[in-house]
């Protein structure tokens, strides 16, 4: 006789609007937004935190969602990829993607969207170094890093940012 | 040659869905009624099944159960034979191979399930390494663990070494396998039923080769089989074979169960059951004049293609053909083949088959350039091939190619001369040695040979009502930027604007077979047939002279709109037709083996702690010749993109083997650069010769690959004074390296 | 996600009493966890034993770092984040600074905490030779009794951690002794970031004039444990890093430690690279 899940209701805000979860305690965080809230913009790249594809922002800071037991966002803001552009109005760093191509074929886009606003808020001017050092935590296969790390620097200055 | 829209930096197609997490891949997908599907495989590498056991404490009668015997037509992944079955039935040939099918709606039972399942295997003997094949410890595939082999051979290499006054260079040199690694894992999604045939939509490159090996295992008419790309995340050529078998997976549970089938591998599935890039030993002997130039080169080139045959004897040709590099050499013999092992098959990785060969020919001209006591640009530049030279398979390159100024364009952009001289002065007193290297190479674009024509590529185009131009064609975008060229490509030859271009997803229902985005022939032969296509478009609409030349956009909408009223649908089709100067004889293995080359030298500047034998690149330069760019943002993010998978296959991206079985199948412990281990990547492109393609372009996506892990050992070298012969070189190898040169 | 999420179970404490109290009345039965870095990997392989759980995260009592007159006392959840943020940490624990910035990349630095890999245990640990090099100290807390330990006394074997099932790191004690000591921290890991490390290295020496009057030295990832070279320490005490000691030196080293072959080194490369990183800090001392 298999046990029922004993499941928990865990309230919190994602990206501005309040939720109340119903899930396993240590269901995962990733899983519990793509399939409870359909939020499929996280996407699964490793399940071991290593890849950064599953990123998002919890209380402002990133994580990796495929770490986090639902259990701990319990009154937490969160923010995933979806809640990046504001009333349809793309951050700078999403425009910068598109006309530096930054995105290739779109898996780690995502996560290193998220990455890289959160790298811009706390580091608004950055160095090569301390871009390169915010996105290390984010893979890619595809681009070799280059035209992300120019997608971020051209969302820094004020005519990217505009858009 | 003037072009209004190719040669521009366009905007990705998709881009707008990708950078804000709407694009859908097929984890992202769900249906109704839709369980999970998931895949018990074998412990043993090789062995009889002896029994399947189902442990108890699951409820079994809730899961759709699959093994071989289920299977309604033939079970085998259909490709070039059908040796590799979808399920094994009474005999594994290797560990991870599938022998179980399970779907169920609860994921997580599904994996108790899993667990509870018992593969009871008689082991018998296996081998897992090249030269355990080659001395054949076991017979394990056909008669003699032989797959294929190709004899090449030019001029008389045999009287050569008995020549006066030349020196005689031998070399090994091995490269190791390698995890394609994109960042999506394989997946597919299936229905199934005796009445609706069979559709899947799935993570792939080639809808057609998993069209035609869903129509074998199941036995349906062509017309009741369906293949959908979803957004593919990532495929290098991971994703050329193996979606024909995890396709055939969900569609046998989807089958069984009447219900859709979801299969998503998670990583650690993905890295140790599916394909890798093969590995490879090459021998070289090579006979060169004091003055350095070539006289002969015998080249002896194996690959391992696993337990399988797949795609081996197809990488086997392209690593052949490349083996000899962009040489003029009187006299080459290459014997090569592809022999098995009891490792899942390997299969299609970017370059397939080039990076192996590629990397012994430019170590061993760097050798042999230390032993002739020439610097090693200059040895390549007595010796580099021109038009109206012939190479090693007989083709006469017809190209306008001067290697030798895009090799001094290379050498000139990354300060080479002045820092090899610099280093090596510097290196005398310091603990972190530098050092500067290049390889010089040539990449084929499209399939070899024959190979296009057997093909017989198609695509079609439609113009609607509404003046809206559709792209039907059977080419995956998966970040190359397929869907961008192609628009960039119909909206040049029709006047329009990319945003009136739509890319029809590929649907084996809806477009005609385009083959495989494989190659690098996509931007040159399948944009081709875009641009023929809507040049007939175009044709047509001047014919019945509802257009006239020098029309704006407006006036292409409404005379689609006059067309539709009058006529009917407006659309037309274009089929590839093999260039008549071409000619290439299977049986001999010479001719025009590619209708066109891209022609790169890369030069990589290294650095190399001696105390910890790691290994950073700190600059590096890419030049090369690809005929006309179609977008200059796309292309250089493929050449960059290449050099840092270039990067992990030189010094970092080992696969640990135990048993034939990959043991560092995580990304904690299989490791790829981050943003932190890539240097500057200098990406220069030379617009000189045109190729096949629109406006002249050529193919590049696999060119970065094959050389910039020569390049980086050639600095090594260059840097420690140690000859590296292997790849990756990782510092555990280097260290004993360095030890024993001092020693 | 391998595991079978049904049989796990994970509870949050209200508070650290409350934690303490189920961890006495069921002894064994509830596991700790923390940031989830480390387990939650296990879980998604299906390789996590342990089925019952105490999600210690947010637990006030846990967070926090205390400056005192003689110490730096940091709470058992504060996270690599955290210790790279701290000005006191910057200034006057910059190993400690530096092992939480090679950790990982950002996110795994805002989850994981240096609790949980103090209790995880785990040989390549890349801030528990920084601890060592600092004598940092250890509470532990069960229901009704606290001890403190040194942390070079904690772990005997490998993953063997003098820790009762009904106990709980509270925090960790870092004295404000060697602020002037020159520090040398390395970590020779697989990559340049999100790299588990082949070999780790803290040190720290007192100088006076050229003399190392006191030295610590310490490394993860060349034996069951972390390892304090302790032999090799007195070796070097009261002599000036010279080439001429530093042979010796390295011979001792050698014994001192118990490198492994396994799937991201070998124990030979280990061995000459950990005796290599002690020249390196040698030689960076008599600059």
């Amino acid at each position: 006789m298999r046990e029922e899940a004993h499941k928990v209701q865990v309230q919190c805000e994602v990206n501005g609007q309040a939720v109340t979860l119903e899930a396993h305690p240590m269901a995962r965080l990733l899983d519990v937004l793509r399939e409870n809230l359909r939020l499929t913009g996280t996407k699964e790249g490793c399940g071991e935190g290593e890849c950064g594809a599953c990123s998002i922002e919890v209380n402002g800071e990133l994580v990796n969602s495929c770490l986090v037991p639902v259990l701990h966002v319990d009154g937490a803001k969160i923010r995933t990829i979806e809640g990046v552009a504001e009333h349809g109005h793309l951050h700078a760093v999403q425009r910068t993607f598109l006309t530096r191509g930054g995105a290739q074929c779109g898996i780690c886009t995502p996560g290193m969207v998220v990455a890289s606003v959160n790298l811009l808020r706390r580091h608004p001017d950055p160095t090569e170094a301390e871009i390169r050092e915010g996105l290390s935590g984010n893979l890619c296969r595809c681009t070799g890093y280059i035209k992300i790390f120019e997608s971020v620097n051209a969302a820094c200055r004020p005519k990217e940012r505009r858009a | 040659m003037e072009t209004r829209v190719i040669g521009k930096s366009v905007e990705r197609k998709e881009g707008l869905e990708k950078v804000t997490g709407v694009a859908r891949y097929v984890d992202d997908l769900c249906f109704p009624g839709m369980l999970y599907g998931v895949t018990v495989r074998s412990p043993a590498a090789r062995g009889r099944i002896r029994g399947i056991h189902f442990e108890s404490g699951i409820p079994w009668d809730e899961f759709t159960i699959v093994t071989a015997k289920d299977i309604p037509s033939r079970n085998c992944v259909e490709l070039i034979i059908e040796d590799q079955p979808c399920l094994a039935d009474e005999i594994v040939n290797h560990p991870e191979e599938p022998v179980v099918l399970l779907a169920h709606r609860d994921k997580y039972l599904l994996e108790e399930a899993r667990r509870a399942v018992r593969i009871e295997i008689d082991p018998l003997p296996a081998i897992f390494s090249i030269p355990d094949s080659l001395a054949r410890r076991e017979i394990i595939w056909g008669q003699d663990n032989t797959f294929k082999s190709f004899h090449v051979e030019k001029g008389n290499v045999d009287s050569a070494w008995a020549a006066r006054d030349i020196v005689v260079v031998e070399g090994e040199y091995e490269t190791g396998a390698q995890e394609q690694l994109y960042i999506e894992p394989q997946g597919m999604i299936a229905e199934a039923s005796d009445r609706r045939g069979v559709t899947v939509w799935g993570s792939l490159q080639c809808p057609f080769y998993v069209h035609k090996a869903l129509v074998r295992l199941f036995g349906l008419p062509k017309e009741r089989v369906r293949v959908v790309q979803a957004e593919t995340g990532g495929g290098f050529g991971g994703k050329e074979e193996y979606p024909s078998m995890i396709a055939g997976h969900a569609a046998l549970l989807a089958w069984k169960s009447g219900r859709p089938v979801k299969i998503v591998y998670d990583r650690s599935e993905d890295m140790v059951a599916t394909t890798k890039r093969h590995p490879s030993r090459t021998r070289h002997r090579t006979a060169v004049t004091r003055d350095g130039r070539l006289v002969a080169m015998e080249i002896d080139f194996t690959i391992d293609g696993g337990a399988y045959e797949t795609l081996s004897p197809v990488v086997l040709s392209r690593g052949t053909i490349h083996a000899a590099g962009p040489y003029d050499c009187p006299n080459v013999r290459i014997e090569s083949r592809a022999v098995a092992t009891n490792v899942p098959p390997h299969g299609a990785f970017r370059g397939f088959g080039a990076p192996q060969s590629v990397f012994a020919i430019e170590r061993h001209l760097d050798r042999v350039a230390e032993i002739v006591g020439l610097e090693p640009h200059e040895l390549r530049r007595r010796n580099f091939i021109r038009q109206g030279q012939t190479l090693a398979v007989g083709q006469l390159v017809t190209e306008n190619v001067d290697m030798g100024q895009l090799m001094d364009r290379a050498l000139e952009l990354s300060g080479y001369h002045q820092k090899r001289k610099r280093f090596e002065r510097e290196n005398l007193r310091n603990v972190t040695k530098k050092g500067i290297g290049f390889a010089a190479f040539f990449h084929g674009a499209g399939f070899t040979g024959s190979g296009e024509e057997h093909l017989a590529s198609e695509v079609a185009l439609e113009a609607t009502l509404e003046g809206r131009v559709r792209v039907l064609a059977a080419s995956t975008e998966m970040g190359q930027g397929t869907n961008t060229v192609f628009a960039q490509i119909a909206a040049e030859t029709l006047g329009l604007d990319c945003d009136q271009i739509d890319i029809v997803q590929p649907d084996t229902a809806n477009v005609p077979d385009a083959g495989p985005t494989v190659a690098s022939r996509t931007t040159m032969i399948v944009g081709k047939l875009v641009e023929t296509a809507a040049r007939r478009v175009q044709e047509r609409l001047f014919e019945t002279e509802l257009l006239k030349p020098g029309y704006d956009p407006r006036e292409f909408a409404d005379a689609c709109r006059f067309y539709n009223e009058r006529f009917g649908p407006l659309g037309s089709r274009a089929k590839y037709e093999h260039p008549l100067e071409l000619h290439w004889d299977d049986e001999n293995y010479r001719g025009d083996a590619y209708g066109a080359y891209g022609w790169a030298v890369y030069v990589a500047e290294i650095s190399v702690d001696t105390r910890t034998a790691e290994v950073r690149v700190d600059d590096f330069v890419a030049v090369q010749e690809v005929g006309k760019v179609i977008n200059p943002v796309l292309a250089a993010g493929q050449i960059e993109g290449g050099v840092a998978q270039g990067i992990g296959l030189a010094l970092c991206e080992n696969v640990v083997w135990q048993e034939g079985r990959m043991v560092n199948g995580q990304m904690t412990n299989y490791i790829m650069p981050t943003s932190m281990d890539i240097p500057p990547i200098r990406v220069f492109f030379l617009e000189v010769s045109g190729g096949r393609g629109p406006a002249g372009a050529k193919g590049i996506g696999e060119l970065p690959l094959d050389g910039t892990a020569p390049a980086i050992a050639n600095a090594i070298a260059h840097a420690t004074g140690v000859n590296i012969t292997r790849i990756p070189i990782t510092p555990e190898v280097l260290f004993e390296m360095l030890e024993s040169v001092h020693a | 996600m391998r595991a079978y999420l049904p049989g796990y179970e994970m509870d949050a404490p209200r508070d650290l009493a409350a934690a303490l109290e189920r961890m006495t009345r069921e002894p064994g039965v509830w596991k700790p966890l923390a940031g989830g870095t480390d387990l939650m990997v296990l879980l998604q392989a299906g390789t996590l034993s342990h089925k019952r759980f105490l999600s210690l995260w947010g637990l006030p009592e846990l967070r926090g770092i205390e400056v005192g007159r003689e110490h730096v006392t940091l709470g058992a959840l504060t996270t690599y984040t955290e210790i790279r943020r701290d000005q006191t940490l910057q200034r006057e624990f910059p190993l400690l600074c530096r092992a939480a910035a090679e950790t990982g990349a950002v996110a795994t630095q805002n989850r994981g905490t240096l609790g949980g890999n103090i209790a995880n245990a785990s040989p390549a640990a890349d801030s528990p030779p920084a601890l060592l090099v600092y004598d940092a100290e250890l509470e532990i807390v069960s229901r009704g009794r606290v001890r403190w330990l040194p942390y070079h006394a904690f772990s005997s074997g490998y993953k063997q951690m003098d820790l009762a099932s009904d106990e709980l790191i509270r925090r960790i004690r870092l004295s404000r002794t060697k602020s002037e000591w020159k520090q040398h921290y390395r970590k020779v890991g697989t990559r340049r970031a999100q790299a588990i490390s082949k070999v780790c290295f803290a040190a720290a020496a007192h100088l006076e004039g050229e003399r190392m009057v006191d030295v610590r030295i310490a490394f993860g990832s060349v034996a069951p444990t972390v390892v304090r070279a302790a032999q090799t320490e007195q070796l070097l005490r009261g002599e000036r890093p010279a080439p001429g000691i530093l042979r010796a030196a390295q011979e001792t080293l050698s014994r001192e430690i118990m490198p492994i072959d396994d799937m991201r080194s070998t124990a030979r490369y280990r061995r000459q690279v950990a005796q290599n990183l002690l020249a390196e800090f040698l030689e960076f001392l008599s600059q």
